[in-house]
């Protein structure tokens, strides 16, 4: 498996810079190697969600926060290393002695393939109706892990937001060098619709091949945030202002949470899809994409917000 | 029959060619003789390779996919190219020539 | 335990130790959260790896075909690498302000200001 060695090569390389902007550089290259890698492991969702969230959203926050601090590593004294060294090669030991009972990798009968799977995989088709296994797994059998991922999502934006905003609204930057760049701004003036269209297929098509909300947010915001690299802060204020992004956060979570008690007014439980409509199968459909519409929306809104607080940040020395 | 030997021909000649960027990238001296050796096979090999995938997947929605990727790295790969040596430009890094007084 | 099939764990312990080395090791805060990432991409490829079974596809119901990847560890990986990204922007706005406050995200150099502070 070459892709496993490429990726343990990328993380030796990492170790040995000192220039973090190549460090930043190999950590997208080995997420998106990671995003190939599951794809050969048959996890295609994961795939999707690794190469746009962490080879995406995880490098331009890293970059972002570069751009605000040094952009070398100081180099480190041998007295440091060697606690470390010994540290990791002892865990290193004991790890690989726990995971030699593992069972063999691909095994049909390890215990992950008990009950569970064959309820999952043999009953959702019938009981939720959508072919995407991992949709209906993650909206509608485990709904309550996604309310609270999508929680996690908004308190960090909150956090953030919270640490790095002073005062309201958007700022320029000095990106008044961007004016002779015509190629960049045609390109991304063009690209633009289409991101956000593929963004809206990768949503509404969740059902039925990999994608769905989280995917589709952080894809949307992912467009914006090209515009605005390229265009300034400035130029998303007529119709993204950063006000109605921040409520955007929260509107997404609320029809979450809204969706679910709809369930229980309904006479169900909490997040019981199976009585939002006429029969147990639509109700599921319609729960599933509500949920997702606000997931998408929070998890857009978000992104876009933290990336409009690093760049927008003016360092009070 | 035919069509399989055309795919794996169009692939394997597109992994010969990202392999000699690969190669242009660690052999060449500067950073705009490598940034051109890097994007220019990229590009085509991306497309040679996308081309034997068509081919592969027949006649179908894969195949009109297949062909929407290509021409999104058709344009993405060269804008991103320009970027770079634009940056680079803005960054005072000066192309290396033989006479080092003939520098712009 | 030395099958070649198992390559995939000895990787992940590699890159595991890898993260974790660079946490441990490194002073600058913001490589110490790439070594965070690193970490928890091993993970999840972990987890992925003991959810696939030879000859199985992607879990996306295709008529005629039984033999599936177990959906549950996506799932889970797909919830733990959007709360990693999560974790990743607080810790960067972290090392932002700290730098404001500090003058720069160097572990050593922080820790100095704040002996002759005290």
């Amino acid at each position: 498996m070459s892709l496993l060695v490429l990726l343990g090569t990328m993380a030796i390389a990492i170790v040995r810079l000192n220039r973090l902007f190549a460090v930043v550089i190999l950590f997208d290259i080995f997420s998106l190697l990671s995003a190939a890698l599951f794809v050969s492991l048959g996890a295609v969702d994961v795939a999707f969600t690794e190469a746009s969230v962490g080879a995406g959203i995880t490098t331009i926050l890293l970059l972002g926060a570069l751009s605000l601090t040094s952009k070398r590593q100081r180099q480190i004294s041998w007295k440091r290393h060697l606690p470390a060294i010994l540290i990791t090669v002892a865990i290193g030991i004991l790890l690989l002695f726990g995971l030699s009972d593992l069972p063999r990798f691909g095994d049909p009968e390890a215990p992950a393939f008990g009950p569970l799977y064959s309820r999952y995989v043999f009953g959702s088709p019938h009981e939720i109706g959508i072919p995407n296994m991992v949709t209906s797994i993650l909206a509608s059998y485990r709904g309550y892990d996604t309310l609270g991922e999508t929680t996690v999502i908004f308190t960090a934006a909150v956090t953030v937001l919270g640490l790095m905003v002073r005062g309201s609204g958007a700022r320029t930057w000095s990106g008044g060098g961007m004016d002779h760049h015509l190629i960049l701004r045609i390109n991304s003036k063009l690209m633009l619709p289409l991101i956000l269209l593929f963004a809206l297929y990768v949503q509404f098509h969740g059902d039925y091949g990999p994608g769905g909300g989280f995917q589709a947010g952080v894809i949307f915001a992912g467009g914006f945030i090209l515009y605005c690299l390229v265009f300034g802060l400035e130029s998303v204020q007529s119709f993204a202002p950063a006000g109605l992004v921040r409520v955007l956060c929260a509107c997404g979570l609320g029809l979450y949470i809204l969706t679910g008690l709809c369930g229980m007014l309904l006479g169900g439980n909490f997040l019981d899809y199976n009585v939002l409509a006429h029969d147990p199968l639509h109700g599921q459909h319609l729960g599933i994409a509500l949920i997702e519409i606000g997931v998408g929306t929070t998890v857009a809104a978000s992104m876009f917000a933290m990336f409009h607080a690093y760049a927008g940040y003016e360092p009070q020395a | 029959m035919i069509w399989n030997v055309v795919s794996w021909a169009l692939l394997l000649s597109g992994a010969a060619f990202v392999i000699v960027g690969g190669v242009g990238l660690i052999r060449l001296p500067d950073f705009f003789t490598r940034l051109h050796a890097v994007s220019i096979p990229d590009t085509l090999g991306a497309a040679l390779i996308s081309a034997g995938l068509i081919i592969q997947a027949g006649l179908s929605m894969v195949a009109l996919k297949l062909l929407i990727i290509l021409a999104f790295l058709l344009f993405t790969g060269p804008t991103a190219t320009h970027a770079l040596a634009k940056t680079a430009l803005h960054g005072k890094l000066a192309p290396r020539t033989r006479n080092p007084e003939k520098t712009p | 335990m030395i099958d070649a099939g198992n390559m995939v764990y000895w990787v992940v312990v590699l890159l595991m130790m890898t993260g974790l080395y660079v946490v441990l090791a490194s002073s600058n805060l913001v490589k110490k959260v790439v070594g965070l990432n690193i970490f928890q991409t091993s993970v999840f490829i972990l987890y992925i790896s003991l959810g696939s079974v030879s000859g199985g596809t992607a879990p996306i119901h295709v008529e005629g075909v039984t033999n599936y990847a177990n959906p549950l560890p996506h799932v889970l990986i797909l919830t733990a690498i959007v709360v990693g990204v999560a974790t990743s922007a607080v810790a960067l706005a972290l090392a932002v302000r700290i730098h404001d406050a500090y003058g720069s995200v160097e572990e050593d150099l922080i820790e100095k200001q704040e002996t002759e502070q005290a």
